[in-house]
């Protein structure tokens, strides 16, 4: 994003607690509150791996959710049947370098990097990229109208699959 | 100690008993380091190999970086209009001379010593050449080129087997199949690789993957929760239905290819509209059903569009027209690892809410971050984990052998390792011609059976 960093430090820090708070549900497997999170017209997306220039709409993304969508991936991970992820792999991510701007519509614009390692059957899985969320302000608190996990992993290899939530 | 795979003998890595109905691998040919070895000259050194779609290249210039059979190539659309493919490997010290997966280039620089090769692979420049004397000459140092590169309705295939049959006649039966999504491009520019790929990759044989991606059998228990998506968006019924019908079949088709033939259990954009599409979508799915209609005819149109067709090509290729059209190549990188990667497709001039309804279908069974694939990553490692137990082992692969193969049966496979299995002995072909057993009423090319395409060539 080119638009300039806001210079309103608490402004940043809400954030900063909002994107830690969510890191936290994450790492709980807290999911339903986690999704609560997101506005009822969000969008979740993690784009492809080689291409992640190219517009979700008209390119091969690894993950492309309508809130709808996403619901269902977490009624899906909450199954014993959810065969990846069960038993649930432990997470334990790390967000930083957040950067929090006021976009003309009001929204804010929040870019943020990842780390999210993932340990399962005595492997360690690492996750590494750079969020970028728009978040909208209302009566309920800060809600996620878009999060885009931009991964710079080249190949999720050895990790075969991403079976968590970024 | 147990004897190595090779020399307890290769004979005894597939056993089939027809009469009694009964087919066998050895789990040793899914683990031995040896084995992997010997695939690298048998099977990949041997085999047309899949390197990229037409579309991928569509402009002089354009070109991808692949590594196909553990080598690194590139493929070139030349300037002169030829597509072309070279060995990644600079003929001076063997550097690799491309180092960007794809993009457009006039020549190519290798950064080592500067040496340039044009789109045409001639060496057209180098430091100072009087260096090397007047005997020297740029034509003995093109960039070197797999003996073999054929294409079929777009897809381009190579071969390190310069006596290999043509890739025409070694596509046999799976050339009605790829038909069948090649067509569905006419009047819209062709078929097209969506950009954008699924790298992926999996703690186990590749050959685990090839029997997955045709394993009818596996699809109800391991993606429950895909149906269960499905299935709280809207009636699921019939979709399940289909997965169990009578005309669900699996199919060899010869040279060890082999499908699985089956109406769509899937909401599909072309053309099984699902309430999960929302009603806003329902006109354009079936509006994309009369464009096909229009084109191909009312039979053909319901093959393109309520089948499913899970093709193989036989070593490590797969067609997937299943919930999206899913392109994937699996590669061996050690006995029990494999790199993967899965490429969508379209017809080329298809945009906007159509378009990413396909992604969005796609993306929800297919892929690493998909709601099926994982899963299927999961049972293969699984498997692979669970090869350690028994070094004499054997996994079965009999299913459907005495009847005629369903969908969830395992013809299919038994295809796949007959062939596997006549390569790693050096031999020419596996026999699949008894389970070759197309009912009358499929309309597929029965001349593409004979014994001629399916036997020795």
């Amino acid at each position: 994003m080119t638009v300039t960093p806001t210079t309103d430090v608490a402004l940043r820090e809400r954030v900063e607690d909002f994107l830690y708070a969510e890191a936290d549900l994450l790492d709980g497997w807290r999911l339903d509150e986690w999704f609560g999170l997101f506005a009822e017209d969000s969008r979740y997306v993690v784009p492809a791996l080689d291409r992640n220039d190219l517009d979700p709409d008209s390119s091969l993304t690894l993950i492309d959710d309508s809130h709808d969508r996403l619901s269902g991936r977490v009624v899906r991970l909450k199954s014993r049947r959810a065969h990846r992820e069960f038993p649930w792999s432990v997470t334990r991510r790390i967000v930083g370098n957040v950067r929090v701007s006021v976009r003309e519509d009001g929204d804010l614009g929040v870019g943020a990097n990842f780390i999210v390692n993932r340990f399962r059957k005595e492997e360690t899985h690492t996750f590494v990229g750079r969020y970028e969320y728009i978040l909208v302000d209302g009566p309920e608190g800060l809600r996620i109208r878009r999060k885009y996990c931009y991964l710079d992993n080249e190949r999720l290899s050895p990790h075969g699959s991403l079976s968590i939530l970024l | 100690m147990t004897k190595s795979v090779t020399e307890a003998g290769l004979d005894d890595l597939v056993i089939e008993d027809p009469v009694k109905g009964r087919f066998k691998v050895l789990r040793q040919a899914l683990t031995s380091p040896e084995i992997y070895e010997l695939e690298r000259d048998r099977i990949f050194s041997r085999a047309w190999l899949y390197v990229g779609h037409a579309s991928e290249i569509g402009e002089p210039g354009d070109y991808v970086r692949r590594d196909v059979g553990g080598r690194p190539v590139i493929l070139q659309h030349g300037h002169d209009g030829e597509t072309r493919c070279f060995f990644n490997s600079c003929t001076h010290r063997g550097a690799r001379v491309c180092r960007q997966d794809l993009g457009n280039a006039k020549s190519f620089q290798c950064f080592y010593h500067a040496w340039t090769f044009g789109s045409d692979g001639e060496l057209r420049g180098l430091p100072d050449k009087e260096g090397y004397g007047e005997h020297f000459d740029t034509k003995d140092f093109a960039l070197r080129r797999p003996p073999r590169l054929e294409e079929y309705r777009g897809f381009w295939f190579l071969s390190y087997d310069p006596e290999i049959q043509s890739l025409y006649d070694y596509l046999a039966g799976a050339r009605e199949y790829i038909d069948l999504v090649a067509d569905q491009g006419e009047g819209h520019g062709g078929m097209a690789i969506i950009p954008g790929s699924q790298p992926y990759a999996c703690n186990a044989n590749w050959k685990l993957l090839v029997e997955n991606s045709i394993d009818g059998y596996h699809g109800v228990p391991v993606h429950q929760t895909y149906f269960e998506f499905i299935g709280n968006r809207g009636d699921v019924s019939g979709l399940v239905k289909n997965l169990q019908s009578e005309a669900a079949r699996g199919y060899a088709l010869g040279n060890g290819h082999a499908v699985v033939d089956y109406p769509a259990p899937f909401p599909r954009v072309v053309a099984q509209w699902h309430p999960m599409f929302g009603d806003e979508a329902k006109a354009d799915i079936e509006a994309a059903m009369d464009e096909l209609v229009a084109i191909h005819g009312p039979e053909r149109a319901a093959r393109m569009a309520l089948t499913c067709r899970n093709l193989f090509i036989y070593p490590n290729l797969f067609l997937l027209d299943v919930a999206g059209l899913n392109v994937r190549t699996m590669w061996p990188t050690g006995p029990d690892h494999m790199t993967i990667t899965g490429w969508g497709m379209a017809p080329a001039d298809e945009s906007g809410e159509r378009l990413k309804r396909r992604i969005e279908g796609f993306n929800l069974f297919l892929g690493p971050g998909g709601l099926a694939t994982p899963d299927d990553i999961e049972a293969l490692e699984a498997c692979q984990e669970g090869f350690q137990a028994t070094s004499d082992a054997y996994s079965d692969i009999s299913r459907g052998m005495l009847r005629d193969a369903k969908t969830t049966d395992e013809a299919q496979m038994r295809s796949f390792w007959r062939e596997w299995h006549a390569h790693i002995r050096n031999e020419p072909h596996g026999d699949s011609s008894g389970e070759l057993r197309v009912p009358e009423d499929v309309p597929v090319n029965r001349s593409a059976f004979a014994p001629a395409a399916g036997g020795a060539s």
